[in-house]
């Protein structure tokens, strides 16, 4: 197990990852031998063109999909081996994820939207009203909690999309093109909320995008070429 | 979790009331014929069992003819008046004693006539049956006696032939007999099955054997049972008192037969029986047809929400947990049916009785059955498409548009 300077282990930590589609001579390399490890408390953006296999990466660590070689790691569980069920609870108690599409359900409460993942941990009906309520708060929706997503706007929406993901705490918040569908003011208004919250609350992100500018807000920047991993680079990490 | 799960289904179903509307429906029809039907059918059977009763709940039939049905039935030896004598004296229990004869036969006054039930009685029968005089006077022993030519008529007749006037002292035509009026019988009002009790002319026994049968004959005898004796007391007793009359060797059957009311009760009671679980078991399979319905729609509904699914699912749902959601909805929806249905059911049964004139007879056990057939019907149905639903891959179900 790869042990980092601080003498901390790893919370995620990819070893040598591929992932193949199809068979013979239809055989696709979504990714081939992709290593690297996310510490806790970093700011990840993860780039490159369509196809490069940053998306099926993330999948991979967001446990919705498993490695055709190689190991996952994820608080030294092997992700490869677990099934679906328990690929699920990984994702219930330490994942939370953002959507380039926001992915609300329609014609519910921003409030029912955020407690959603609080009903699958079996939180209680009224400690999960106040987790939600604190969580639309802290990114700055209070008071539209019964607005349903087709009353708020697109920044808005995507706002309580990541007050859904922040709700649980969860240790690694997954963010996949989370300004590709906002214009670049709301753009700007989402990730200083990410940078923010990672800033502040110490919360893990790893977000994809295909923005540069979007991703100056990261601290580290790791761009996929065929299936391979190009660069991975530190950054100041815009304010 | 579950009770939760209850929550979000109840929200789903009043977010889609129109569709969730249409695949209720078909469960709504299926319980609600279901009751509806069962109710009419009861409620059939009560009236059959309260009209047969109101021949006399204690009345006796005594016919010959070997009681068993079927291709052979023999007709036996025609009773005397003997007979009757003889159950009169000899037994007791048998508080009214009628030997009789009856023959559908034309009546005619002036250029009106009517074909009607003629039976030659004598006094004891309006005692068996029951039959209260509403004009002029019943026959009396001396009409019996020396065979009068007089007779009553049923409330029937004398609207017919007489419409609405006087009937008492004219005379009527029976054939070849001319007989005169003494009384008009009070309505007894029609039974079931097309029987209608006042459609009758009574006139005394022996003007019947001589005037109309020319025989001796008696074709029928009816026994009132005394208010204190077990009817079927009384009934042993005739049976074996009419094999001694008629010389039955012990063994061989009866070549006539003794038929209480509680019997053809319980006869038309199980015919119209099998015709409700008849009637039933067409709704049942409408039932059924609405069961599918709601897979057929619990399938549109999986497909249409496959985003959420992915949501839920990314978010943390276990495929059970997807599994248990669909299951719920579909079995909320069909309960909610079958409630809806058991209201509609008692409603159209109510109206229907009320229409028929029927007593209302509602069945709680079919009612709790229905209604927890169709809860059963959304779980055997509401599978398949929750299955579905909890096996999509989360990535596609995202992806999916």
């Amino acid at each position: 197990m790869a042990v980092d300077t601080a003498g901390r282990s790893p919370w995620f930590e990819l070893r040598n990852i591929t992932k193949v589609y199809g068979q013979g001579a239809a055989e696709v390399r979504a990714l081939d031998g992709v290593s690297f490890i996310i510490q806790p408390g970093e700011f990840v953006a993860v780039m490159g063109s369509s196809g490069s296999g940053k998306s099926t990466c993330m999948n991979i660590v967001g446990c919705l999909d498993t490695p055709t070689g190689g190991e996952y790691l994820f608080h030294n569980v092997d992700v490869g081996k677990l099934d679906r069920d328990q690929r699920a609870l990984l994702r219930r108690h330490y994942i939370g994820f953002v959507f380039q599409g926001f992915n609300l359900l329609a014609r519910t409460s921003a409030q029912e939207n955020v407690e959603l993942p609080l009903v699958y941990r079996r939180v209680p009906a009224r400690e999960r009203g106040e987790r939600a309520r604190a969580a639309l708060a802290s990114v700055g929706l209070a008071g539209r909690e019964k607005h349903t997503p087709a009353e708020l706007s697109g920044g808005q929406q995507q706002r309580v999309a990541i007050a859904r993901a922040l709700v649980t705490e969860p240790s690694l918040l997954l963010a996949d093109e989370p300004t590709g569908n906002l214009d670049s003011a709301r753009s700007i208004e989402i990730m200083e909320l990410l940078a923010r919250l990672n800033e502040t609350r110490g919360i893990t992100i790893v977000m994809v995008t295909h923005e540069a500018d979007m991703a100056e807000f990261a601290k580290r920047v790791l761009i996929f070429r065929d299936g391979r991993i190009l660069d991975d680079r530190q950054q100041a990490g815009r304010r | 979790m579950l009770l939760g799960t209850l929550w979000m289904a109840l929200n789903e179903i009043r977010r889609n009331t129109m569709r969730s509307f249409l695949t209720m429906l078909g469960i709504i029809i299926g319980v609600g014929s279901v009751i509806a039907l069962v109710t009419i059918g009861d409620g059939t059977t009560a009236s059959v069992k309260d009209s047969i009763s109101s021949l006399g709940d204690n009345l006796l039939m005594v016919r010959p003819g070997a009681s068993r049905r079927g291709p052979t039935r023999s007709q036996g030896t025609p009773f005397e008046v003997n007979d009757a004598d003889a159950i009169a004296r000899d037994i007791d229990g048998a508080a009214a004693v009628a030997p009789s004869g009856s023959k559908q036969m034309l009546a005619v006054y002036g250029n009106q006539n009517w074909s009607t039930s003629v039976t030659g009685t004598t006094t004891d029968y309006f005692v068996a049956r029951g039959f209260e005089i509403e004009q002029g006077r019943l026959m009396n022993a001396a009409d019996v006696k020396s065979g009068r030519p007089v007779c009553v008529l049923g409330a029937t007749v004398a609207k017919e032939l007489f419409g609405t006037g006087q009937a008492v002292d004219e005379s009527i035509r029976l054939g070849k007999l001319s007989c005169r009026v003494i009384g008009v019988l009070e309505s007894k009002g029609s039974g079931s099955m097309g029987m209608d009790n006042d459609d009758t002319i009574i006139l005394p026994l022996k003007t019947f054997q001589q005037r109309i049968a020319g025989s001796r004959d008696v074709s029928m005898i009816y026994v009132s049972v005394a208010a204190d004796r077990s009817t079927a007391a009384v009934k042993q007793q005739i049976e074996a008192l009419l094999r001694e009359r008629r010389r039955i060797a012990p063994g061989a059957e009866d070549d006539f037969n003794v038929r209480d009311v509680a019997e053809i009760i319980e006869m038309v009671s199980s015919t119209t029986a099998m015709l409700t679980a008849l009637l039933a078991a067409i709704a049942g399979v409408s039932l059924l047809v609405g069961g599918i319905g709601i897979m057929n729609i619990m399938l549109v509904s999986v497909t249409e929400r496959t985003r959420e699914i992915g949501i839920r699912l990314a978010i943390g749902a276990r495929g059970r947990d997807v599994l248990l959601q669909f299951l719920i909805e579909a079995m909320v929806l069909s309960t909610l049916g079958g409630l809806i249905g058991v209201g509609l059911g008692v409603l159209g049964g109510w109206a229907a009785t009320n229409a028929m004139q029927l007593p209302l007879v509602v069945s709680p056990p079919i009612i709790a059955l229905s209604f927890a057939f169709s809860a059963f019907i959304g779980v055997l149905f509401g599978f398949l498409p929750a299955r579905k639903a909890a096996n999509l891959d989360p990535i596609d179900a995202l992806r999916h548009e």
